[in-house]
């Protein structure tokens, strides 16, 4: 059966019909054609599927687009500023190699703005920790690990907020 | 133009000023904002079909009758295929025809595609992919390898290499041993999994983006398949969201059932796996048994080695042939082997065809010799480096591998001796020593271990690349070449060669998606070789080019050849300087052709199939790692404290990607060898098939202290891109030191020499650690018995 959902990506109002089982990350993907946010494993383990719902990182793979009625999404692809200025965690992965085949870079990205702003100090391994839902297969995580440490360092972090 | 890259300053022609600069990843830019784009993310025409695969449910067993009119019912679908429906070539076996597409009848292991669905949305397809009722008669299955053994079930013959005379040498030697040692597989999991679209095109022709390492390959089989001509068939590949091998040749299985669905519908179909079904029904890295028997003297060198390889191919021989050559060549790893005798078995079982994994076969190799290594200074209680040390080999002589080919550019004294010192080894193991003493349930190890890989495919037809290269009017350069992007950078280094060749920053070059309409002919991204084949590729025609608009400047403004340079966006002509896109303007006014082709072989290679000897690789790549570990010897778990490397990649094209090759590389030979584990059930089922029951390592797996680092100052010997080396496979096997580290710390629970060392198969999972702590301390309590 066809539902209404509404919600907010990216700062602006969306309202679809979907099937009641669309998952968030098809709507996302699919029906709103924003491509960033991948698919590497269907179940909830890999975080490629990563982004913020009500200022909380979340798998967007393991929630249907009805459970996010009315809610406020954030998807990779919101994360920079309106005049396509990095935000600094994106800056720093960039900057510090933290990425190969990039294919989990948007989850990696948007599981690290939300490790920072609940940990503004974080130390390495709370980041190792708290990054242990978001596999990379290519990069080793050393680089990634450093890109969220600076980040966190970069004064920019704290007001560019998300 | 990508606006990635850092600035670069004025230089002259004697040093480089791209090449070998730390730039970043090409597309860093569009991976950080989600804006580069994989084969899931292009648009697709209306009206297009998603697909998705029927498996076998029986790992072996003859197809009695199938039914798929519920499928075939089911909502949304518009086109159901199996084996007859396929218009051309029912196979895309890359080297055999034994990889059927669908088979017709005889079903060979679980999971096996059996029929394809194409309908309006993948949901519908996968749900609909269900409902088919098959009936099997089932045959007997062989599902291991010492099973395959017996019963002397291999897909391709037996090889053997014997140099010397091991089985006297044997006799003759001072100290023998006998050992066993099983290794686990290991599933690629890349990120992105399998997928292909085919968009049919006039006058049946067929477009199809593909994920996939082998673009050409991949073009080949969708034409075989499709009954057509290989240029009825256009490949494309931007990216990749990782290959490791898994992508070389089962992407031609997704994109020949896309094509054959949309030839027959004419309608664009996709066809992306999920997870689970990828892990189910690709290849993955070979398992192996190995038997050996070693003779060694008072200090630890051998001196005579007969090993037994058993490898699990699978249903079918894939890449098996050329990957257990590959194990066989790397049997020796870093050590002289005098007299020696290697037999490998290539095993048919009922399970998925095993296939290229980075390494390809050579990190099983290692990890034999690695292991012998390790019982042969524990029989003789003394450190294991020594022993490794010991039977390094030589530099003048010593020298020569078991397939006759000289080591001619050996540094591993070099590089063992600097990364002894600098990671402390000896200080190290007696402080472990003490450490261990004084702790009872937690204990530690430390292991150095070295590689040295081969370079090169071992069938000399494939080390061969072309590339293509276009100065446009505005002065911007757009590079097109065979090799494949899937993270390693490669794109980035072969605009860095052009860029380089050109006097140009790396902003003007712009490399675009691989294609076989442009580049005929590719070898697949493999080998390592990526950056050695299709570098030089684009450094020939960009010289091409060059030349072009030097001997135009030459005569135009009355110059020497000498007295033309490009430096820095400009052109030096004689005592003026002009703006490269200005002289590129006038070459074309002139009449000049501004494009080029470029082509490369590899020089002095050789190789004969029938004795198994030659020259097969151009070049050796050297690398060593230290690993320290801790294991909880109540639970088995291992942690890993400490990693020093140092890896040879002779003048580095881009130090910053080299290093993320290495840790990405030796965290994945650490995954292989510690947390990944298959486990397939007696019915032949692959059990774990998702990262729920499958484990590769996470960000807190890489250890607190790391020290990475490049060899400084050691060019390639040989002539390759700028004397760089090969990246890719070899950091892989330093995973082998963390596996070594941990039998260094199971040993610490034993006392005295080997017999009171039980083997510790690969992966070193808990359970595995455990159970060898188990067998270790009933072996000890049977040794106090006898001995009271
Ligand atoms: S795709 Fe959502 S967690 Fe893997
Ligand atoms: S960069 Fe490839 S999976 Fe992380």
């Amino acid at each position: 059966m066809a539902v209404k959902v509404s919600m907010t990506v990216n700062g602006k109002s969306v309202s679809h019909e979907v099937e009641e089982r669309t998952l968030l990350v098809s709507y996302i993907r699919e029906t709103l054609r924003m491509t960033g946010t991948h698919v590497g494993c269907d179940t909830a383990q890999c975080g490629a599927c990563t982004i913020h719902m009500n200022g909380r990182a979340v798998k967007s793979c393991n929630i249907l687009a009805m459970q996010a009625e009315g809610a406020s999404i954030t998807t990779i692809e919101g994360v920079a500023n309106a005049d396509g200025t990095l935000h600094p965690m994106q800056a720093a992965f960039k900057e510090h190699h933290g990425l190969q085949c990039g294919f989990c870079t948007p989850g990696m990205v948007m599981s690290a703005i939300d490790l920072v702003k609940n940990f503004p100090d974080t130390t390495e391994q709370q980041i190792r920790e708290q990054l242990d839902g978001n596999l990379c297969r290519c990069t080793g995580y050393h680089n990634i690990v450093k890109a969220i440490k600076a980040a966190a360092a970069d004064p920019a972090s704290a007001k560019a907020g998300v | 133009m990508n606006d990635n890259a850092d600035p670069i300053s004025f230089t002259t022609n004697h040093t480089t000023s791209v090449v070998g600069t730390p730039l970043r990843h090409d597309s860093a830019h569009l991976h950080v904002s989600g804006r580069a784009i994989y084969a899931d993310d292009m648009r697709l025409p209306a009206g297009s079909l998603h697909a998705a695969l029927g498996m076998s449910t029986i790992a072996h067993g003859r197809i009695k009758s199938m039914d798929l009119s519920a499928v075939r019912a089911a909502p949304g679908v518009v086109c159901v295929i199996t084996a007859v429906d396929i218009p051309g070539h029912n196979s895309y076996g890359p080297i055999l025809d034994d990889d059927p597409i669908f088979p017709e009848a005889l079903v060979q292991f679980a999971g096996q595609p059996i029929f394809a669905v194409a309908a309006t949305s993948t949901e519908a397809a996968r749900r609909a992919a269900r409902l088919a009722r098959v009936e099997y008669e089932a045959l007997p299955a062989i599902l291991d390898i010492r099973e395959a053994l017996a019963q002397q079930s291999f897909v391709i013959p037996t090889q053997t290499l014997c140099r010397g005379d091991p089985r006297a040498a044997l006799q003759g030697a001072a100290h023998r041993l006998q050992g066993s040692l099983t290794i686990g597989g290991q599933d690629h999991f890349y990120l992105e999994g399998q997928i292909a679209i085919a968009i049919p095109q006039e006058d049946g022709a067929m477009l199809v983006h593909s994920s996939t390492q082998h673009p050409t390959e991949v073009q080949h089989k969708v034409g075989e398949a499709l009954g057509r001509h290989v240029h009825d068939v256009v490949v494309q590949c931007r990216r990749m969201g990782g290959g490791f091998g898994g992508k070389e040749s089962q992407p031609a299985l997704f994109a020949c059932v896309a094509a054959i669905l949309a030839a027959k519908t004419g309608h664009t179909v996709k066809l992306r796996t999920d997870r689970d079904a990828d892990m189910i029904m690709t290849g993955k890295r070979h398992d192996f048994v190995s038997d050996y028997e070693v003779g060694f003297d008072e200090r630890g060198r051998i001196t005579a080695l007969c090993v037994m390889l058993a490898s699990r191919c699978g249903y079918s021989a894939d890449l098996s042939g050329p990957v257990n050559d590959r194990t066989m060549f790397h049997v020796d790893n870093a050590y002289y082997l005098e007299h020696v005798e290697i037999v490998s078995h290539r095993c048919k079982t009922h399970t998925v065809s095993n296939t290229a994994f980075r390494g390809f076969g050579g990190p099983q190799g290692m990890m034999v010799i690695e292991n012998i290594m390790d019982d042969i200074a524990r029989t003789l209680g003394v450190d294991p480096l020594d022993v490794r040390k010991a039977n390094y080999y030589g530099t003048s002589d010593r020298n020569v591998t078991p397939y006759l080919q000289p080591v001619e550019d050996n540094i591993l004294d070099d590089i063992t001796d600097q990364l002894e010192r600098t990671s402390d080894y000896r200080a190290r193991r007696s402080s472990i020593a003490a450490f261990n003493a004084a702790s009872p349930i937690v204990k530690r190890g430390l292991a150095l271990t070295p590689v040295k890989f081969g370079i090169s495919f071992n069938a000399t037809l494939y080390n061969q690349a072309g590339a293509l290269v276009h100065i446009y009017t505005d002065g911007s350069v757009l590079v097109n070449h065979g090799g494949t992007e899937m993270g390693q950078g490669l794109f980035t280094k072969v605009a860095q060669v052009v860029a380089e060749e050109l006097g140009l920053p790396l902003q003007r070059v712009r490399v675009s998606a691989t294609d076989t309409s442009k580049v005929p002919n590719t070898s697949a991204t493999a080998a390592s070789s990526g950056s050695d084949l299709n570098g030089k590729a684009a450094q020939a025609a960009a010289i091409t080019l060059r030349d072009r608009l030097v001997a135009f400047a030459c005569a135009q403004y009355k110059l020497s050849a000498t007295q033309v340079r490009f430096a820095a966006d400009r052109v030096l002509l004689g005592e003026e300087t002009r703006d490269f896109t200005q002289l590129v303007r006038e070459a074309y006014a002139a009449r000049i052709s501004l494009s080029a082709a470029g082509y490369y072989r590899t020089p002095k290679i050789h190789y004969d199939r029938v004795s198994l000897t030659g020259r097969p690789f151009f070049y050796f790549s050297y690398g060593v790692a230290a690993a320290e570990v801790a294991v909880d010897t109540l639970t088995g778990e291992t942690r890993l404290l400490r990693v020093d490397i140092l890896h040879d990649v002779g003048t580095s094209l881009n130090p910053v990607l080299d290093i993320g090759q290495i840790e990405g590389g030796f965290l994945q030979g650490m995954g292989w060898l510690t947390s990944e584990e298959l486990w397939w059930n007696p019915r032949g089922e692959l059990k774990t098939h998702a990262p729920s029951t499958y484990k590769i390592p996470t960000a807190r797996d890489w250890p607190a202290i790391a020290n990475v680092h490049l060899v400084e100052g050691m060019p390639n010997r040989e002539d390759t891109i700028y004397r760089s080396k090969a990246v890719g496979e070899p950091p892989l096997m330093l995973g082998i030191s963390v596996f070594q580290a941990i039998r260094d710390a199971v040993a610490s629970c034993g006392a005295g020499p080997l017999p009171s060392l039980p083997p510790l198969p690969a992966p070193a999972t808990p359970e595995a650690v455990l159970l060898t702590l188990n067998r270790l301390a009933a072996g000890r309590a049977a040794l106090v018995e006898v001995a009271s």
